[in-house]
């Protein structure tokens, strides 16, 4: 995020035609941002060090770090990732499936439109946590209640940018397509999916954060593996340094889950990007 | 006019009303036409005066209020696959996701039984046609204006159609584009034997190009003057513009889109 914006600022900085590389002055420079956390971690590791904060529940960072490390290398962190993220992607991959499909029949057929409409309305302001204990009740508290809950919490932005995706099709395109004997669902799956994308991606990048946070909340509710059990089972078990280190990872993951989402859509939105910068001028 | 029996598209009849805000609005109010195969009929018109609706029901596209369109005797209901709508909006029209050579096949690969390598073939061999060799894996929004209306060519021509309705292709490129547009729809025109109708506002533009012009009254549309155009084939830019008879098709049109619009020709003396 920070760095497309990052980027598109340089474009805009950098003069016409001019292509003068000039080294960007520290204050404008992703090294800032960068500054600005090393420097809050190392006032926390003051702060710990001087004792002005109870040594028990918040340990000096470089300890923090150590144990990090310590639960890296001795393989129990990247062991209850696993699971995680076998969840994780589970449920992100299948609510997405899912809200595609029915954001694009909504979009596209009238009928499915006043369907679902009013039901996606009720069942979208609920707050995920709030329905966990109903799935438990269906489910169980296994990865099959954990899957459902991402999919379900994943589910809705995706449907709602997919249907105003197929909405703000231009209706010059699908024309078009008319005139060279494309209709039907051939019309849905040759033209109306390939130009809803970017609204897609943008629904897609919603649920990711969100399918993020409902794995760590299922997993401190009811699981005996994952991260967020980890997490929640080290602050009980007064590991507080174990407990900051499972925090810390959930931070390296939902950075490292957001480049690598930013990689592929703009590699596969790379002709979008083109065409509204064309569009522009 | 035209022999009735010979014609290739009949229009009989055609009405068109929008709903609008406080009632409705006609845009075509009985339009009567038949078109021979092989010729190359533009309609010009003063804007709104239902040019485009009129294509558009042509092509299929829209439904008329009353009335029908006959392609061969057959009426036209959805897009019948002989005919091939270029839209004004190449911008829009192309497929920003697709390059120019995915674009120059869409209408292939969305047609029946043709193996790869034949849609290939075609595809390469249409993209040569309209001088766009080298740019197959170029995004239509890459290439300039008159660059991407003739790739919507290709596109159209693709598919072999026997009719090309262009809805004002050339309004939004260069003057000097536009006569480079202009001459190579004129040499597609006469080597695949289309059949063409053009709308344009243009009415040079129209004169030049066709074997027939069809001026339309301002709004609701109704066939205000049809002229065969008999000028000499092949045309060509400067001197056919600068023929009597060229003058003279140019000068009754003007008079006819003057008289309609209550424009004034000349400046007080």
């Amino acid at each position: 995020m920070s760095d497309t914006l990052g980027t598109e600022r340089a474009a805009l900085a950098a003069p016409a035609g001019k292509p003068t590389r000039r080294r960007a002055a520290l204050w404008e420079s992703r090294w800032l941002g960068v500054g600005f956390i090393a420097a809050l971690l190392v006032l926390w590791e003051i702060a710990a060090a001087s004792g002005m904060m109870p040594a028990m529940s918040f340990p000096r960072m470089s300890a923090i770090l150590v144990t990090w490390w310590d639960l890296i290398i001795s393989g129990e962190l990247p062991g209850e990732l696993v699971p995680s993220l076998w969840r994780m992607f589970a449920g992100y991959f299948i609510g997405v499936a899912l809200g595609v499909l029915v954001g694009l029949l909504m979009g596209y057929v009238r009928f499915f439109y006043t369907l679902l409409e009013p039901i996606t309305e009720v069942l979208r302001p609920i707050p995920s946590p709030a329905y966990l204990p109903i799935v438990i009740l269906f489910l169980g508290i296994d990865d099959q209640m954990k899957i459902f809950m991402i999919a379900f919490a994943s589910f809705f932005p995706v449907l709602l940018n997919t249907y105003s995706g197929v909405r703000s099709v231009d209706p010059v395109q699908l024309q078009t397509a008319r005139t060279f004997g494309v209709a039907g669902w051939k019309l849905l799956w040759q033209i109306v999916l390939p130009a809803s994308s970017p609204y897609i991606f943008t629904g897609m990048r919603v649920s990711l954060a969100v399918a993020l946070i409902v794995m760590v909340i299922s997993e401190m509710v009811a699981a005996s593996s994952g991260i967020g059990y980890f997490i929640l089972s080290a602050q009980r078990g007064f590991k507080i340094r174990e407990m900051f280190a499972g925090v810390l990872t959930l931070a390296a993951l939902g950075y490292v889950l957001n480049r690598l989402f930013l990689a592929i859509e703009n590699r596969v939105l790379a002709w979008h990007y083109g065409y509204t910068q064309q569009q522009r001028n | 006019m035209t022999d009735p029996a010979r014609s290739f598209l009949r229009i009989r009849g055609l009405c068109k009303a929008f709903a609008a805000p406080g009632g409705t609005t006609v845009a075509l109010n009985g339009v009567d036409l038949d078109i021979e195969r092989g010729s190359f009929v533009s309609i010009v018109g003063p804007s709104g005066c239902g040019k485009s609706t009129l294509l558009q029901i042509m092509a299929g596209l829209v439904a008329p209020t009353s009335g029908a369109v006959f392609l061969d005797d057959r009426k036209v209901e959805t897009p019948p696959p002989s005919v091939i709508y270029v839209f004004q909006q190449y911008t829009r029209s192309l497929f920003p996701w697709k390059t120019v050579e995915r674009n120059v096949a869409f209408g292939l690969e969305s047609r029946e039984s043709l193996s790869r390598q034949a849609i290939a073939a075609r595809t390469q061999e249409l993209i040569g046609l309209v001088k766009l060799t080298g740019f197959e894996q170029h995004y239509p929004w890459q290439l300039s204006g008159g660059m991407q209306q003739r790739v919507a060519i290709a596109r159209a021509l693709a598919c072999r159609p026997a009719v090309l309705l262009m809805d004002e292709p050339f309004s939004a490129v260069d003057a000097l584009t536009r006569v480079g547009l202009q001459e190579l729809v004129r040499s597609l025109w006469r080597e695949l034997g289309l059949t063409v109708v053009f709308v344009t506002h243009d009415v040079d533009e129209g004169v030049y190009l066709s074997t027939r012009v069809v001026a339309l009254t301002r709004a609701p549309g109704a066939v205000a003057a049809d002229l065969p155009i008999e000028l000499p084939h092949p045309r060509n830019q400067i001197t056919t513009r600068e023929l009597p008879q060229y003058l003279d098709y140019r000068g009754r049109l003007l008079a006819q889109l003057f008289a309609d619009e209550g424009l004034v020709a000349a400046e007080p003396a």
